[in-house]
């Protein structure tokens, strides 16, 4: 029995550590940010192309197709109610406020969270952050600022274009392919989403960007040194990643409602 | 005030641990400003591990080191870096950064710490680059250069800021005799036109000997000899003799810890 108090103690007092060494490292990165967002904007730059056009691809075409289905489910069950011309507000509302922001941050993790993850595992694990740290210059604002902010920037305006490249997918679906009614369907959208459930999208997926960001430059900063550990760092990247956009997501949600 | 003796490093009383396995204890060393000394003992003796503590990547548990009289144990973020601009580090496998082109990396210390135009900063680089025979590769990426041009590169740019100290960690490791001979005739030259306090770390004695003019023998934490190559060879302990003739049995044994064999083998054991 003393031996599990005792284990269990030991779990709580690791995990006590390594929160507090994530929460000390997240101050760092807040840090650098202000002074590399002015004096080093170019790299910030370089790793918002780098991160946005990652994942761009596999958020346009998982964008359409996502929408596709929306547009499918939305009418079929709309339809029960005589009202398949309120697809477009019913996608509109999922893809803005949850589905957009949500689908975005776990294909970013899975995309560029992955790479950022691994590229700073292996800068790690050959020696490039020691070199830098010898040739004087601090591998924390030079290396992993650019790429925490350059994930941060780029996700809303990924989520942007999962909602209307998904907006456009409900569009083919609904109103070419089932023959739901044009005027009504943009216009019921225009009619009744509002600012506030943009801003809703917006705020979170820039929630969804630094948890994502943040989370895959710690584990490439804290792999072990090695191929093993660089692999483990970026499948926890994933995993670690997906759970607190999913726990983030209800959390703001439920703020809102 | 700077202690400008002719006692570039001194290494007192030094203790590090990693685990419970004392890498050092009571570690005593003195680098002489203007040679090239070398450290050298078998895998495992803490090697790399001195040069991290010289550089202050670890701290250790006890003891000092101080550089030109200053204990660097003692020193902030802000001055730490500013002593480590007097270092050059030439890493084992290079640590070029490869994202950038073998240009980039040899002026990414002028880019990072001087405001030099970009005219200047070509010229610089491309004079190091040439010191070294690969004026023709600044183009490349590192990706696509051999060891030897990569560890070539490397030794570029960690002369491009004109250090006081440069530091080699096995600068001889898997290097084909050509390129190993290229490595051995830059330390010296380095060494010797730029004034500079060479500090190298092999097990490669043989280029070793034809380089240093000092070497320290570790063993079990401590410093289990020194003195020129030559000194070294003549020694009469029996653990430098086979360390510096390359004897596969002696004080370091060449079985690792284990059951008797016979027993094992028998399985009597797991009887």
């Amino acid at each position: 029995m003393s031996k599990i108090l005792r284990e269990f103690y030991d779990t709580g007092v690791e995990f006590a550590r390594t929160f507090g060494a994530f929460q000390l490292f997240f101050m760092r990165l807040l840090r650098h940010s202000p002074r590399i967002l002015v004096s080093r904007l170019d790299l910030v730059i370089k790793q918002v192309f780098n991160s946005g056009s990652l994942s761009l691809v596999i958020i346009m075409v998982s964008g359409l197709f996502v929408g596709g289905v929306l547009g499918l489910q939305g009418y079929s069950n709309l339809a029960r109610f005589n009202a398949e011309d309120a697809v477009g507000v019913f996608a509109a509302f999922g893809l803005v406020k949850e589905l957009g922001p949500v689908i975005t941050a776990l294909l970013f993790a899975g995309r560029a969270g992955t790479s950022l993850a691994s590229e700073i595992g292996l800068m790690k694990a050959t020696d490039q952050l020691s070199a830098m740290e010898m040739m004087a210059v601090n591998p924390v604002p030079r290396v992993l600022v650019p790429r925490f902010l350059g994930g941060v920037i780029a996700m809303p305006f990924l989520a942007a274009i999962f909602s209307m490249i998904g907006l456009l997918g409900t569009h083919l679906v609904a109103v070419e392919l089932l023959s739901v009614d044009v005027g009504a369907f943009w216009q019921q959208m225009q009619i009744t989403v509002d600012i506030d459930d943009i801003n809703e999208g917006i705020f979170k997926s820039f929630v969804f960007g630094v948890a994502a960001s943040l989370i895959a430059v710690w584990e490439g900063y804290n792999a072990i040194p090695t191929a093993e550990g660089v692999g483990r760092a970026t499948t926890r990247t994933v995993v670690i990643t997906a759970i607190a956009v999913l726990v983030f997501d209800f959390m703001i949600t439920a703020l809102m409602i | 005030m700077a202690d400008l003796s002719e006692n570039l490093i001194e290494i007192r009383g030094l203790k590090y641990s990693r685990g419970p396995r004392a890498i050092f204890d009571d570690l005593d060393l003195t680098i002489k400003r203007g040679e090239i000394t070398a450290i050298m003992g078998p895998s495992g003796t803490g090697k790399t591990t001195l040069l991290r503590l010289i550089t202050r990547q670890l701290i250790p548990e006890l003891g000092t080191i101080r550089i030109d009289g200053v204990d660097i144990s003692r020193l902030n973020m802000a001055e730490l870096y500013q002593m480590r601009q007097r270092f050059g580090m030439l890493f084992q496998n290079g640590a070029l950064l490869t994202d950038l082109s073998v240009f980039e990396n040899v002026a990414f210390p002028l880019r990072e710490h001087t405001k030099l135009t970009n005219r200047l900063i070509r010229h610089v680089v491309l004079t190091k680059l040439h010191a070294v025979g690969l004026r023709g590769a600044a183009d490349m990426s590192p990706a696509e250069l051999s060891g030897g041009m990569a560890r070539r590169v490397a030794l570029a740019r960690a002369m491009v800021m004109d250090p006081d100290i440069l530091i080699y960690d096995e600068p001889f490791v898997g290097l084909d005799p050509i390129s190993m001979g290229v490595i051995v005739r830059l330390v010296r030259r380095m060494n010797d036109a730029l004034g500079i306090t060479s500090i190298i770390v092999s097990h490669d004695v043989e280029e070793i000997s034809t380089v240093a003019d000092r070497s320290f023998l570790l063993s079990h934490g401590k410093v289990a000899a020194s003195g020129s190559p030559d000194e070294l060879r003549d020694a009469p302990s029996e653990l430098v003799r086979q360390f510096m003739h390359g004897m596969a049995d002696g004080p370091v044994a060449f079985h690792f810890d284990a059951p008797g064999y016979e027993e094992q083998l028998l399985g009597r054991d797991s009887e």
